[in-house]
């Protein structure tokens, strides 16, 4: 048997071989630096770009949002089913979840975008030749930062992902900021993912979110649960009094203020008593692109607002 | 002349209604609930000991819960009982003529096509609504293939009708991926989110049902012994099969529609009756429906409690108590089943 390691180094020398020094080691710095040839940390390890990308498949919602946003939308030339932001991308019935390496193939891609999981995909496009950026799903914002600088500059646009992370971060302080001063510190947050009251802990990125405003998160108490994402009871969310409720099925179930409120029991919740009841969008909140911003100031909002 | 199994049956219900409402992810003490129970009666001068918020939990979210779980283990296991009678076969569960198909289906219509905000009382028609017409539509299969062969083809038409419901639902599921979520959560069922509200959208159905199906005990000793002999003994064998089919599934309907699918107990609670106490259906009917009703609400206890302050899907619980104990009792008694 190949020892990996002794597969990955040969698989790098003929990569090197085929598309030219990727690191270029010992060379003097040019200004300006070439953006190509570029590697990238992936999940599948190294991966070296020999060149601009102009036909490149995403099978991720998130990695869609942060192709257009670093502005490598025009060299994209299909994303998945799920895709539905913004509306210019080239939406297919491609599947993220079940990939299929065939359908893939019949795009012609130079480098498809993913995220871990969809079993041997990987595998089977390496074996197509066609070159492959697995990036991990983000836990916190530091993360999400790090994967659109990594899009920007596999794509070929890094000053415009560093911009986009710049502005972001600002802002994300700023909306914190903001919150914090008028004491939202010791407030309780409810964020419910379905009718049935799963919801999110603070190991999640939606939970890191809430973490930075200091709020404390419901569903932390249940976090012995394992995934992050537990059901709670809907007695302990009574007891638990949250002073803010975040609706992330408000898309998929059609929740709202006047839903929550018609609940029996839940009168008695501050949060619903104080109308702190937001509407967030299902897609915002479960991914990790640069909308999140606009998610963050609708909270800091929220939070802003006197009881 | 009331037999002792009466009194333990009656006795088992009380104590899992009792535990169902003092036992509970937030820890409100017995005496404050008692006092609290004591206060809302009227001519009686006690003050309710409980905040706003427990007592919510308590008279809102406890109760209405044990006492739809109480509805809907009372009539699963009555239901499947009946169905393991006129069907002679002990695998035979409530589900088994696409009920669960059917309601599926009607779920996911409202769930995809329907109107804002109408998912509080259009979701729990359709699904009844599904759920009997996927029977109906079994049983007119069925019928129209002979009558000599009836249980057997029923048993077939309704796999039919299941298999085709269901790829149905899987389609619509597929064209609106967006509903995903709410289908699938509708799907896997239990009691999470029962209010008053639904106890009284199917306390009637199930009612009605149970009084029928108890009436009818009899005749399912009878119609045990074979058709030709149920016949023989003076039985309109395909008029009580058709009350009894109807009877079980719009009771079933109507436990699915605000419950969605819960497994293992309209299979494990008659057999365990059988098995332990008698094989007469006059026994097994109403046992049935009382330790139904009991095992239900004991095993929504343990779901809502033992992950605290998450909760189990009751599924798992339903199968993870119930299937080692049936094994149990299997290899502690000499009946077959």
């Amino acid at each position: 048997m190949v020892h990996p390691k002794l597969l990955a180094a040969a698989l790098a020398a003929t990569l090197t071989g085929l598309f030219g020094s990727a690191a270029a080691p010992g060379r003097p710095l040019a200004t300006p630096k070439p953006l190509f040839p570029v590697t990238i940390e992936a999940a599948n390890g190294r991966v070296t770009i020999p060149r601009r990308p102009t036909r490149i498949v995403s099978l991720s919602a998130t990695l869609t949002e942060n192709l257009f946003a670093v502005g490598a939308g025009k060299q994209v030339v299909a994303v998945d089913e799920r895709s539905n932001y913004p509306k210019s991308a080239p939406r297919t019935k491609l599947s993220g979840f079940q990939p299929n390496a065939e359908a893939i193939a019949g795009y012609q891609p130079d480098l498809v975008f993913l995220h871990p999981g969809g079993g041997e995909i990987v595998t089977q496009l390496r074996s197509l030749g066609i070159r492959v950026l697995q990036l991990p799903a983000a836990v916190n914002l530091s993360q999400a930062y790090r994967e659109i600088v990594q899009v920007g500059r596999a794509t070929g646009h890094p000053r415009v992902a560093q911009g986009v992370v710049r502005s972001m971060r600002s802002r994300v302080n700023a909306s914190v900021t903001s919150a914090k001063r008028s004491g939202s510190g010791r407030l309780a947050v409810y964020h419910e993912l379905t009718t049935d009251y799963y919801s999110a802990t603070s190991r999640t990125f939606i939970g890191q979110v809430y973490k930075l405003f200091g709020l404390q998160n419901i569903a932390d108490g249940a976090s012995g649960a394992g995934t992050g994402y537990p059901k709670l009871s809907g007695e302990h969310i009574i007891a638990s009094n949250p002073d803010l409720i975040v609706l992330a099925d408000s898309k998929c179930c059609r929740q709202s203020y006047a839903t929550v409120a018609a609940r029996p029991g839940w009168q008695t919740i501050k949060a619903v008593r104080n109308r702190r009841v937001i509407r967030a969008d299902d897609d915002v909140v479960s991914r990790w692109g640069p909308r999140i911003v606009g998610f963050v100031r609708t909270v800091a909002a929220a939070l802003r607002s006197a009881p | 002349m009331t037999p002792p199994w009466a009194f333990a049956a009656l006795g088992a219900v009380l104590v899992a209604l009792v535990a169902g409402v003092l036992i509970g992810p937030v820890d409100i003490g017995v005496g404050a609930i008692l006092r609290s129970a004591l206060a809302r009666l009227p001519l009686l001068d006690v003050d309710s000991p409980l905040t706003a918020a427990e007592d919510a939990i308590v008279w809102e979210l406890r109760l209405p819960r044990v006492v739809l779980g109480a509805l809907v283990g009372a009539m699963l296991a009555l239901a499947g009982a009946t169905y393991q009678g006129v069907f002679r076969n002990p695998l035979a569960d409530p589900y088994l003529l696409g009920v669960a198909a059917g309601a599926g289906l009607g779920a996911t219509v409202v769930i995809s096509y329907g109107p804002i905000g109408a998912d509080g009382y259009l979701l729990p028609l359709a699904a009844f609504a599904g759920a009997v017409l996927a029977v109906a539509g079994a049983y007119v299969i069925g019928r129209s293939l002979g009558g000599e062969r009836t249980t057997a083809t029923l048993i077939l038409a309704g796999v039919t009708v299941a298999a085709f419901l269901t790829a149905v639902q899987t389609f619509v599921q597929q064209q609106n991926s967006q509903t995903l979520n709410e289908v699938y959560s509708w799907l896997l069922g239990g009691l999470t989110t029962g209010g008053w509200r639904e106890v009284a959208l199917i306390a009637p159905y199930v009612g009605f049902s149970s009084a029928v199906l108890l009436l009818h005990r009899r005749a399912l000793d009878v119609l045990a012994v074979g058709d030709d002999e149920a016949r023989s003994l003076g039985l309109d064998v395909t008029r009580t099969r058709l009350v009894l089919v109807g009877c079980a599934t719009l009771g079933t309907a109507a436990a699915v529609s605000v419950s969605g699918l819960i497994g293992f107990v309209g299979i494990v609670v008659p057999h365990l009756v059988r098995l332990a106490v008698a094989p007469s259906f006059r026994v097994i009917l109403p046992l049935s429906l009382a330790l139904g009703a009991a095992f239900l609400v004991l095993a929504d206890v343990v779901a809502r409690t033992v992950l605290a302050p998450a909760e189990l899907p009751i599924g798992v619980v339903t199968a993870f108590i119930g299937a080692p104990f049936f094994a149990f009792v299997l290899r502690t008694t000499r009946h077959t089943p």
